[in-house]
């Protein structure tokens, strides 16, 4: 490690190599099918519930499509901090993992859990200082990335 | 001098363990030990406003429930040695400031409790301190926000992921002749532990992470002594789970010592069922401080285990370690329990 451009020698390099091949026979794997199976279900079931919230505000609440939309992210990030308030969100996330998640509800409880979290520290440094320490990477590479696409779109408008 | 072999510390005196207590959150409290512990904390904040003040209240009251069952007072003991896995050991800090006495604070990670042991053990055997009191704690609240996530950010956990003992263990080691026929154990021989790290990198895996330092402590316990595996009634691995379980047995096999499957247990298998949905297993410095200090000094002290050797495991990584890539320095420190003569 004090040396960085040693390596290690090559019967260091075999027991590293053995050893790693011995945890790897005898970690339980995560269930594939499972896993797949519970986010599909629960992911779709968020689809479902956001695409029936757009289908009411065009219906009987007369808006137009974006706003619909709007209100649909409304009422689903609304949804996920409750849950996440009530204790409720982090088992929904426990067993469905990503089809809890990739809907708009991830990125609220991403944001309500340090809130809660992070309350004790103060409101300035505790609450304001920790609330993006989740969200705040996908922001950083989100807003970057999307100025990066938006630069080659304007350079190549085709 | 009294060592034998390569670095086993002989003790003439065997340091007695007159007292121990042990509490317990709620989980660990419906966990297969529940009968054991000396009291269970169902209120996580246990009173107060934050988890680490709440891990400081376990740690305070284990040791002076401790202290009250030998019937002694925090002036008895002539040092409090402990630990906990929070950032600057807050928690047996802040359980330090009520007591008063010399505090010696101690950082190793889930192997605090038997580091404890090893340095009270030393200090009563050369006559520098007649009783002194050890302490571990971990608390499942504090450990998360400080090493994973927010309590209520819903990521999923891996299966090889464990989870961390709410709890606090105490113990009282005694140096004073006089203490002797009250003996709850006496402790003739320790191994300190040295830091084996063979590329380990999960901090979801801490048990395949810790096994190999086991592995090193176990056999030079072994050859240093010149015992076997066979010459115990237990042999206990601190926080390994079911992952390190499986390769220490592995390891054990491969370096010509193995263990019996019917004699060595590990505590972060003891304190939780597979139904109460902790994956690998129980972790953190509470984990093995919780199982020693109820039931297997309880049956040590009913004389249904003679001989036990007590080991410890520490995974000694840091969350910028981790962060940069870093692999995880395993350690495990081992001290021989002996039942009282009667």
């Amino acid at each position: 490690m004090f040396d960085k451009k040693a390596k290690p020698s090559p019967q260091r390099q075999r027991q590293l190599d053995k050893y790693q091949a011995l945890v790897t026979r005898l970690s339980p794997k995560s269930a594939l099918g499972q896993g797949l199976f519970r986010s599909f279900w629960v992911g779709g079931a968020i689809c479902c519930l956001g695409q029936a919230i757009i289908e009411i505000g065009q219906g009987p609440l007369h808006m137009a499509s974006n706003a619909a939309s709007t209100l649909c992210s409304t009422v689903l990030v609304f949804l996920t901090a409750l849950l996440t308030g009530l204790g409720v969100f982090d088992r929904i996330g426990q067993y469905a993992g990503a089809g809890a998640f990739v809907p708009i509800s991830g990125f609220a409880n991403a944001m309500v859990s340090p809130a809660m979290e992070f309350r004790r520290e103060g409101l300035v440094l505790g609450l304001g200082g920790k609330l993006f320490s989740i969200a705040g990477p996908v922001l950083t590479w989100g807003v970057s990335a999307s100025v990066v696409v938006g630069i080659l779109y304007a350079l190549f408008p085709w | 001098m009294n060592r034998i072999g390569q670095s086993t510390i002989l003790l003439p005196r065997r340091p007695a363990v007159i007292s121990c207590a042990a509490l317990a959150g709620k989980k660990e409290g419906e966990g297969p030990l529940a009968d054991d512990f000396d009291r269970i904390v169902e209120d996580d904040l246990f009173g107060e406003e934050s988890w680490e003040k709440a891990e400081a209240r376990f740690q305070y009251t284990a040791a002076t429930l401790c202290l009250e069952k030998a019937g002694m007072a925090p002036k008895d003991a002539d040092a409090a040695l402990g630990g906990d896995l929070l950032n600057q050991i807050i928690a047996a800090s802040l359980s330090a400031r009520e007591m008063h006495i010399p505090f010696l604070g101690l950082y190793g990670a889930c192997s605090t409790m038997a580091e404890s042991i090893l340095l009270a053990s030393m200090l009563t055997d050369g006559g520098y301190m007649r009783r002194a009191l050890c302490t571990a704690s971990s608390h499942f609240c504090s450990a998360e926000r400080q090493y994973r996530f927010p309590l209520e950010y819903g990521c999923q956990r891996p299966p090889t992921a464990q989870w961390t003992v709410t709890g606090a263990g105490s113990l009282l080691i005694s140096g004073l002749t006089e203490d002797f026929p009250r003996a709850i154990a006496r402790i003739p021989a320790l191994t300190p532990g040295r830091i084996v790290d063979l590329g380990v990198t999960d901090a979801n895996n801490m048990g395949a992470a810790m096994a190999p330092a086991a592995a090193d402590t176990l056999c030079r316990h072994f050859e240093d002594t010149g015992t076997s595996p066979s010459d115990f009634d237990l042999i206990i691995s601190g926080d390994l789970g079911r992952v390190g379980h499986d390769v220490l047995l592995e390891l054990m096999q491969q370096k010509g010592h193995p263990l019996d499957e019917s004699t060595y247990i590990d505590c972060g298998l003891e304190v939780f069922t597979p139904e109460q949905d902790v994956h690998a297993g129980g972790s953190g410095c509470g984990c093995s401080a919780v199982v020693l200090c109820s039931r297997i000094l309880h049956q040590m002290e009913n004389h249904q285990l003679r001989r036990v050797l007590f080991m410890a495991t520490g995974a000694l990584l840091s969350t910028t370690s981790s962060q940069q890539g870093g692999t995880i320095p395993g350690i495990a420190h081992a001290a021989v329990l002996e039942a009282p003569d009667r």
